[in-house]
């Protein structure tokens, strides 16, 4: 073999930086679930809380659709029927009040930054 | 099977036949299912509610009623309620305010015994939601849009402030956010109930569709002290459409075809 020597030591360089990214976060934490503050004086979200934390970005979404640019503004959960108004500040916050101690704390911890923020205003504590 | 020159033609007559009739019958019928369906968000805002059936709002101020302190009233109301920021420069923002007749009305002063006589006299201006609005067809976005009602709408998630809406408004209807409207309202002032809006949004009355989705009257209507005029064009018996029949009215610029359904009582 030719160059067998710059061969091999060119691969182990290349495979040293190829796995960078595993070796690097060895001895890290993996990742936890924050604690969330989940409200008290409700029992059901939404909709199931899996549901809800898998989809309820979407669910918001089309909820700003249809009350803004359809005008309806009643959403029925899919399962019970109850009646939910369409509202981020009015429904989700009402009980979800502590937006620091739930929304943002799950958010965070995942590099999740919605910008509904800047306009819409959180009960207390928004910046 | 024998095919002559006689058969030829008479299937390619057929053909053509066919070829000139199916079209015209396909597209009548998709046209007339597209225009029923299309119209809640139709784009040009042509006026497919304007005078026909279901509801259209429309508003008369009373010009000879109104005074200084019921106009502070009624932008102190709508203003606080929607969390429209205090700025005192040329980069203001505002939903409705006082003008004088002059501005309101340029092209009507001429009128010897109405406008005329009184170019000073003031009146509260807001957007017109016109029937055929030039800020609804110009917006690249569809962030500003006609409801069936009338309103002409504000979806301020939609909104990239291009900013045609604001020149082809002839009203002046519009405000741009130059900067963040949360830096010129204290936390004190914002209430929970609306939200505010960001650097580089575009913005403007709503008629307060918000109360009217309750069944309650605009913010400006209720503390008007019965000089604002408010309801359903489209219902003989309502507010406006009594005192419309009763007293003069103009429009602002009723020479642009714009077709307000904000009314000046005289
Ligand atoms: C009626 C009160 C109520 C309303 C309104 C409500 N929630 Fe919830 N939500 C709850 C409760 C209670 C839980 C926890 C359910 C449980 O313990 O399983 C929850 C759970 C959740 C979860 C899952 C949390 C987790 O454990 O992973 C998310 C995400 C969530 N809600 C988001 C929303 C959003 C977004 C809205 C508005 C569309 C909303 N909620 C409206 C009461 C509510
Ligand atoms: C269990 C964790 C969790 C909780 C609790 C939670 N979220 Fe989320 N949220 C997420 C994740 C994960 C995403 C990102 C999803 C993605 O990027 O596809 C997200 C995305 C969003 C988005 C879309 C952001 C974007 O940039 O498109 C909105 C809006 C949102 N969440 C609102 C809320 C609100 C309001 C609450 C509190 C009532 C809440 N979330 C609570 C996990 C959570
Ligand atoms: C540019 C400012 C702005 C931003 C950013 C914004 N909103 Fe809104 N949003 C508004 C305004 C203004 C309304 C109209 C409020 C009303 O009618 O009460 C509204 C209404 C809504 C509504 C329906 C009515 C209500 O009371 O909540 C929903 C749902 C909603 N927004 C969700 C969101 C979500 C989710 C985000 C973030 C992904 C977001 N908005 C970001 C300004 C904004």
């Amino acid at each position: 073999m030719y160059d067998g020597g710059k061969i091999i030591a060119g691969l182990a360089v290349f495979v040293l930086l190829f796995t960078f990214p595993f070796w690097y976060n060895i001895g890290n934490a993996a990742y936890t679930k924050p604690k969330l503050e989940l409200p008290k004086d409700a029992k059901e979200c939404v909709e199931k809380t899996e549901w809800m934390r898998a989809e309820h970005m979407q669910l918001l979404n089309e909820w700003r659709d249809e009350a803004i640019r359809e005008g309806h503004h009643t959403y029925k959960n899919m399962v019970t029927g109850k009646v939910y108004k369409k509202s981020l500040t009015k429904t989700c916050l009402k009980c979800h009040a502590q937006k620091d101690k739930f929304c943002d704390r799950c958010h965070e911890s995942l590099s999740v930054h919605p910008y509904c923020w800047d306009c819409h205003v959180a009960p207390k504590g928004d910046k | 099977m024998k095919s002559t020159r006689r058969k030829f033609i008479k299937i390619a007559g057929m053909s053509a036949l066919g070829w000139s009739l199916c079209p015209a019958l396909f597209n009548g019928s998709s046209r007339a299912a597209g225009h029923n369906e299309g119209h809640s968000e139709e784009h040009s805002g042509s006026s497919a509610n304007a005078h026909g059936h279901g509801v259209r709002w429309a508003m008369a101020i009373d010009t000879a009623r109104m005074t200084d302190e019921i106009m502070q009233k009624c932008i102190e109301a709508c203003h606080s309620a929607h969390n429209v920021p205090h700025i005192n420069n040329k980069q203001e923002i505002k939903w409705i305010w006082p003008e004088t007749f002059h501005h309101l009305f340029p092209g009507q002063m001429n009128d010897h015994f109405h406008t005329n006589e009184f170019p000073e006299r003031k009146a509260l201006a807001l957007c017109n939601h016109c029937d055929n609005p030039p800020c609804v067809r110009v917006c690249p976005t569809k962030a500003t849009f006609k409801r069936p009602d009338g309103i002409v709408m504000m979806d301020f998630h939609r909104c990239v402030g291009c900013r045609y809406c604001m020149a082809a408004c002839p009203y002046g209807s519009r405000s741009f956010n130059f900067a963040d409207p949360r830096k010129y309202l204290k936390e004190s002032e914002r209430t929970l109930e609306f939200p505010t809006r960001t650097k580089g949004v575009v913005e403007k009355c709503l008629f307060c569709y918000e109360r009217l989705a309750e069944g309650k009257q605009p913010y400006c209507v209720e503390v008007s002290e019965g000089t604002i005029y408010f309801g359903d064009l489209n219902d003989p018996h309502s507010d406006v459409r009594k005192v419309l029949k009763e007293r003069y009215a103009i429009r602002r610029k009723p020479e642009l075809g714009t077709s307000p359904c904000v009314y000046y009582l005289i």
